[in-house]
Order: structure tokens, then sequence, then C-alpha cells
């Protein structure tokens, strides 16, 4: 390719440095066993891209370019240093300086390696969660700076503090693969922050709009690249799963004005097929290797994915999914759930009998759902002074307006 | 956000060269296992299509194979963050049949699926 466009160019640099980020890292963090030292080399590399190719064009195979030119920084870097130890680990990682094509096969095979390496290591139990979020779309999503600053609606330069220290936290983990042991928890960690970065657009805590596309977007590729990096963990596919199957509702969730539309109120019109189906495949696989968790609350958004409409969901196996889930992790709020899917099904008592279970829980004494659930069940059963009691309650507690006037109406009609 | 990649070409008398078909799967392994490529597939020559359409009040159905030389050969569809990744990922299954096939010549479409994005509200 010849001279082009710049902005042109420059969106291109851009493009292959997103697509090809998470892997020059890994190798980098490999080739010299720190990931703050990675992250300056590919940063670096990226400058020579941006300076580089609006001059002499894009090179005909841009990602393996920038790998090269990381590559070779990276053992600049180390012989500059003259850092006996970092040579050593060359040495022992067997990396050559040849460029015959058997480099580029055991570089391939090992990409998925030091990938797995870099995602256990970002996502470390040790480190608190907002870092682990924050250095997991830096450093495996390739966001700059700005644009995770954008996402958790904070200042840039607060971003920028909290990822250095983020950095900073992570010398003292070392840049390897769980051993055997660890593995469970390490990666429970890893599909814990994933599913925190897609809730974070799911349903943002903060901030003046509901849902993030993008960022839930972000979340479900991370889990879809666990998928190939570790195709035999169940719970990898099921969370994946459970995000396609939530992220297939996000076209309805918020109605033209912005607000929330909670999924009675969805139309079921604007779901996403596509995600719905590559939902139902990835649970269709975490069933079969065993499960766990996510897989069961795949299992309950699978559900609904099926149902036509939400009177015609089978609330019956979605109230036994709860069972299942209440002894994998048990919860009051599941309670709570089970009861809601127990109203549905015609059988309120049932319901009602797992509310009131659970009433006395501390944790519940302020949740507004709880009172809201008992009176529809309430309602259902004919109790309708008891209901009218239970949602005045309920309209109370919320703190939301919409839902204050939702329960405040069935405080007085019902 | 989503991209759909529309592959044109004039189809060829002979099949591919089984490189190019090699390489093409290698790239897809990569773009799904980037979690970016979600759904893919080859279309059947225009002999087996049909076009419906509505011109002057009429409906009418018109079966395959049409006259034009050129037809849809396959289609991609990509989740990435802008328009410059789906570019990307189009270009390097584009390079492959430029690089893997010689004299082959085709165009292919990005365009975008609308998403939630498009319908965000003011913010």
């Amino acid at each position: 390719m010849g001279a082009a466009d710049p902005a042109l160019v420059h969106r291109t640099v851009e493009a292959v440095w997103r697509i090809e980020a998470a892997r020059i890292v890994a190798v980098l963090a490999r080739l010299t066993g720190d990931i703050g030292l990675a992250e300056e080399i590919a940063q670096d590399t990226l400058v020579v891209a941006l300076e580089q190719w609006p001059r002499d064009g894009v090179p005909d195979d841009p990602g393996p370019w920038l790998l090269a030119t990381a590559r070779h920084r990276a053992i600049d870097q180390i012989r500059r240093r003259q850092n006996y130890a970092a040579k050593l680990r060359l040495v022992a990682g067997g990396v050559t300086e040849s460029h015959d094509g058997g480099y580029d096969a055991v570089l391939d095979s090992r990409i998925g390696d030091d990938l797995l390496r870099l995602i256990f290591t970002v996502c470390h139990p040790a480190l608190p969660a907002e870092s682990r979020v924050g250095l997991t779309l830096r450093l495996l999503g390739g966001l700059t700076t700005a644009e995770i600053a954008r996402a958790f609606l904070v200042s840039e330069p607060t971003m920028a503090a909290r990822l250095t220290r983020a950095k900073k936290a992570l010398a003292g983990v070392e840049f390897a693969l769980p051993p055997a042991p660890e593995l469970a928890p390490r990666l429970a960690s890893v599909l814990a922050t994933v599913y925190l970065i897609f809730n974070e657009g799911y349903a943002a805590t903060g901030g003046p709009v509901w849902v993030r596309p993008e960022l839930a977007d972000e979340a479900v590729r991370l889990g879809r690249l666990l998928q190939g990096l570790l195709p035999r963990e169940p719970e990898v596919h099921g969370l994946t799963a459970l995000m396609e199957l939530q992220a297939s509702r996000l076209p309805a969730r918020v109605d033209p004005s912005g607000r929330p539309v909670l999924l009675p109120d969805q139309d079921r019109r604007r779901w996403d097929r596509l995600l719905i189906r590559r939902g139902l495949a990835a649970l269709a696989v975490a069933g079969d290797l065993g499960g766990g968790v996510y897989t069961v609350e795949a299992e309950i958004a699978a559900c609904h994915a099926r149902a036509r409409s939400h009177s015609g969901t089978d609330w019956e196996r979605v109230a036994a999914l709860y069972e299942v889930l209440f002894h994998l992790r048990p919860s009051p709020v599941l309670r709570v759930n089970q009861a809601v899917a127990y109203g549905m099904a015609g059988d309120p008592a049932r319901g009602l009998a797992l509310v009131d279970a659970v009433a006395g829980e501390k944790s519940l004494r302020d949740y507004p759902q709880l009172p809201a659930v008992r009176g529809d069940l309430l309602a259902r059963l004919g109790r309708a002074d008891e209901a009218r009691s239970a949602f005045a309650e309920a309209a109370a507690l919320t703190r939301n307006e919409a839902e204050r006037s939702l329960f405040a109406a069935r405080a007085e009609s019902d | 956000m989503r991209y759909i990649a529309l592959l044109t070409a004039t189809r060829p008398d002979t099949p591919p060269p089984p490189e190019l078909m090699e390489a093409i799967m290698k790239l897809g392994e990569d773009a799904t296992n980037s979690g970016v490529l979600v759904d893919q597939a080859g279309l059947s020559p225009s002999a087996f299509a049909s076009r419906v359409g509505v011109a002057g009040g009429e409906l009418t159905v018109t079966d395959g194979p049409f006259a034009e030389a050129k037809e849809v050969i396959s289609y991609a569809v990509y989740d990435v963050r802008d328009r410059a990744e789906a570019v990307e990922w189009t270009s390097r299954f584009m390079r492959a049949h430029r690089d893997l096939w010689p004299g082959w010549e085709g165009e292919s479409q990005v365009l975008k699926v609308m998403g939630p994005e498009d319908f965000a509200p003011p913010a």
C-alpha cells in the first residue's frame, strides 16, 4: 500500500493495535517477566507504528509486523539493561532470533499460553476488583486509559493513577499459570472480573445511562476469548452463555427515552436472535462439561430466551433451577426470585411460603422487592387486604421513583 | 458493534486453491478465538436463489440463476469496537485471496448492523 489518507492510516494503526494488543503484551510479558515493562514496550511499538505507517504505508501483514517489532524492542531492552536473569529466561524460553518458518509456528502455539498467563495475572485475587477490571480492559481489551476512564465515569488522571497503582501491585505477582491446586479459585477470579465488566455495561451502577452496550460487548468478547483458551472449563462456557443470553436483551432493555424496561415488559421481538443462538450453543457445551453456578444462571436466562412471552415461560423449570442455584450458592434473594417463579407457575402458596421463610433475614430488611413479591403472591391468593399493605410497605422502601408509583398504585387498587 | 461483510465476486470455474481454504480456516479460527467473528457462511450459486420484488404495485418472484456475472459469495458477521476493526479483519480475508489465488478479483462490502448504540437516547 502506498501513501494514503493519514487519518485513515491512523485509524488502521489503532484498529490493528486493539486487535493485537493482548497478544503483544502477553508475549512481551513472558520475554521480560514484567507486565509494567511489557506494556511500556508495547506502547513504544504503537508509537513507532503511528510514526512509520503514515509515512511508509501500512505493512502487508500489520499484525505480525507489530509483534515482531515489539519482540525486537524487548530483546534490545533486555540487552541494554544487561539483565543476566532476563537473558537466562530468554534462553530457557527457547526464543531465538532466527526468522525461519519454525519460529512463527512455535510462537503461535505459545501465544495461547502467554495470553492465559496474562489473564490469570491481571485477574489475580490479591488485586482489588477495580484494579483487575482496569488492567483487564487495558491489557487484554487494548482500550486506552481515556476509554476506560469514560466507561467508569472517572477522570482520565484518576484512571491513570488507578492503573499505575494496579501495575505496582502486580510487581509481587508472578507472571505464571496457576499451579493445579490453585486453578479453581484463580479461574473464579478471572470469571468474576469479566462478569463485573459485563454487569457494569448491562446495569450501570452509576452515571446518567442505565446500560452501556460497549462495555457489555467487551466482556462478551473476553468470554469468547476464554472459551478458545480454556475449552474444557465448564464455567467459562457457562459465563459466556450467560453473557450472550443477557446481552441478547439489551436492545429491549431501554425505552426510547432511556428508561429501563424490565423483563416482563420487554418487546421480545427486539431481542437479538444471533446472541440467543450463540448463548444456547455455549450453554450446551457448558452443560456437557458439568456446569456450575454461571451455567445454572445461564439455564435460567435460557428459559426466558426460549419463551415467546413472559407468561409462556417455563416457570416450573425456572423455579427448579433456582433451587439448584440455591444449593450451589445460598442467598435469601434467590428465594425471592424463586417465589416469583412459583407465582408465575401457578403455585403462589408455595412462593409465599418461601418468601415468608426468608422475611426475617437481616440482609433483606430494606429490600423493597421482598414485600412487593409478597404482595403479588397474596393478591394471586385472593388475600387483597394483606396484598395492599405489602405493596404500601414496598412503596415506602424503594428509592426508585418509577417503582414507587407502581407499588403505590397496587397498594390502592388491589 | 456489529458489522456484516458481504463478499461479491465472479463465481470461479475452479474451486479455490487448498492453501487459500486453509488460510481462510486459520483466519476464521483467529477471529473466533478473539471473540470477534460471531457468524459466517458461504452462499450457494444463484441457480439456487430467487428474487422477490415489488415494482409498480406488483409482487414478482424470479428464480435464479441470474444473468449478472458477480454474485454474493459469502458473509461474515464481526462483533467489533468500530468500523476500522471490521475493515482490518476483512482486509486480512481479502489479502489471503490476493496472495493465494492468482488473478482472483472481488470486493467485500463492510456494512454496519444497527444495534442498541444506534438507538441510544441523547446523552
